[in-house]
């Protein structure tokens, strides 16, 4: 039987195998960014209106991705939205950041975005965001818009 | 054993306490062979040969179907996506389809009818040229020396295999979504990136994988051996291991899909 040849052609399939693991893992994944294992710290933030804000989208800050939005549950004191908000360890905020849900694009997934204010003191792990803005509801402001056009027409009729 | 076939109620019972029967028979079989592969890891060279017949030679068919099957999600994605003016996300729809669903299921069905099928024909044939009594007369133990290393090695392969597809098709999106139609190579890229999660989405590809190539090369070393040792009944059973497998494949990606993206 000819081993040697065997041999060589397990190897190469099982480096090939392993060699496709690693291409998913770095080319397709994101192993190399948030989420492949790096620390994190907790921060609440509570919300009256989340819009299509999902687990797992991104927290950016200035454009830069600073973590990831770990869990949306209800707040039963508060009656809205209470998002947590996990935050890479190298990543510092003062206590007066404000807290914005906004789209990426006109159509895009929705992220949260933190703006740092000028407090010397940074917020700690568990700590609460207090300003947040909520999400932009497109209903809302074409209501609003055909509210003001209409209020503007009837005072022309007038 | 129950022997009154047919459409009676008789017939029915008789079905049902066969096809039970059988169950219970193939459970005890794949718990003997997890049992008695201490022979396969006592001579790696036995799973490297049968890693060789099953892993090696269905290199070719998964991935030139990896990479068509990339081909054509390149253009059809593309299609849809450019209705809404999202060819950018082209990456991660070719990635998130290939890695979470296609690539396990289709490199599984793949593997049942390339290897599997040959196993339960090789395996069948033994056992109807009546080798494998031929092994028991020589106190070899043949589910040792013929079955386990078979198990292994489809164990082992298939996650590979997936892998290997998911991989080639990435790059056959690639192919056709940035090299031909002209998709903007650092959105796709980044894009995939940015979506595609290492644990949630790659780790629960591999998982379903692995679950598939349990099955498979449990079904069809299986019909292999329990075959009648006749032609016909060879034949039957290597029909049978295709047949069951792939439905088996499908079933399980639907509990095991149900199961880990359900909630989301």
């Amino acid at each position: 039987m000819q081993r040697s040849t065997l041999d060589l052609w397990v190897g190469l399939f099982v480096m090939g195998g392993i060699g496709a693991l690693l291409v998913l893992a770095m080319k397709v994944g994101n192993m190399s960014s948030i989420g492949g294992g790096s620390e994190t710290y907790a921060l609440t933030a509570n919300f009256d209106n989340i819009g299509g804000l999902k687990p797992r989208a991104p927290v950016k800050s200035s454009g830069v991705v600073v973590g990831r939005v770990s869990g949306i549950t209800f707040d039963n004191e508060k009656f809205n939205a209470r998002v947590t908000l996990n935050i890479e360890k190298t990543y510092k905020f003062p206590k007066d950041t404000s807290a914005s849900i906004l789209t990426s694009g006109l159509l895009g997934e929705q992220y949260v975005g933190l703006e740092g204010g000028g407090d010397p003191v940074n917020l700690n792990a568990g700590d609460r965001i207090k300003q947040t803005q909520s999400a932009v509801v497109l209903e809302k402001l074409i209501g609003q818009f055909l509210y003001s056009k209409a209020s503007e027409g009837g005072g022309d009729k007038k | 054993m129950a022997t009154h076939k047919g459409f009676s109620i008789r017939g029915i019972g008789a079905r049902t306490i066969d096809s039970v029967l059988r169950l219970g028979y193939a459970t005890r079989f794949i718990a003997r062979t997890i049992a008695s592969s201490g022979t396969s890891l006592k001579r790696p060279r036995l799973v490297i040969r049968e890693l060789y017949f099953t892993g090696v030679l269905s290199l070719i068919i998964i991935l030139v179907s990896g990479l068509f099957v990339g081909m054509v999600l390149g253009y059809q994605g593309y299609y849809t996506l450019q209705t809404y003016g999202s060819e950018s996300a082209l990456g991660v729809l070719v990635a998130l389809s290939l890695v979470r669903e296609l690539g396990p299921v289709m490199a599984a069905l793949l593997f049942a009818s390339r290897a599997g099928s040959a196993m339960t024909a090789e395996i069948g044939l033994m056992k109807a040229t009546e080798q494998l009594s031929a092994m028991e007369m020589m106190a070899v133990d043949p589910i040792a020396r013929v079955v386990a290393p078979r198990f292994w090695a489809g164990f082992i392969s298939m996650p590979l295999l997936a892998a290997m597809f998911s991989a080639m098709g990435v790059f056959g999106g690639y192919l056709v979504g940035v090299v031909q139609i002209g998709v903007d190579d650092g959105s796709f890229w980044s894009q995939m990136q940015s979506a595609v999660d290492f644990h949630k989405d790659i780790m629960n590809g591999v998982i379903k994988s692995v679950v598939f190539g349990f099955a498979v090369t449990w079904i069809s070393l299986f019909e292999g051996y329990d075959a009648p040792p006749t032609a016909e009944g060879v034949s039957g059973a290597t029909t049978r291991t295709v047949v069951t497998s792939s439905l088996a494949i499908l079933a399980l990606d639907f509990l095991l899909t149900a199961f880990m993206f359900g909630g989301v």
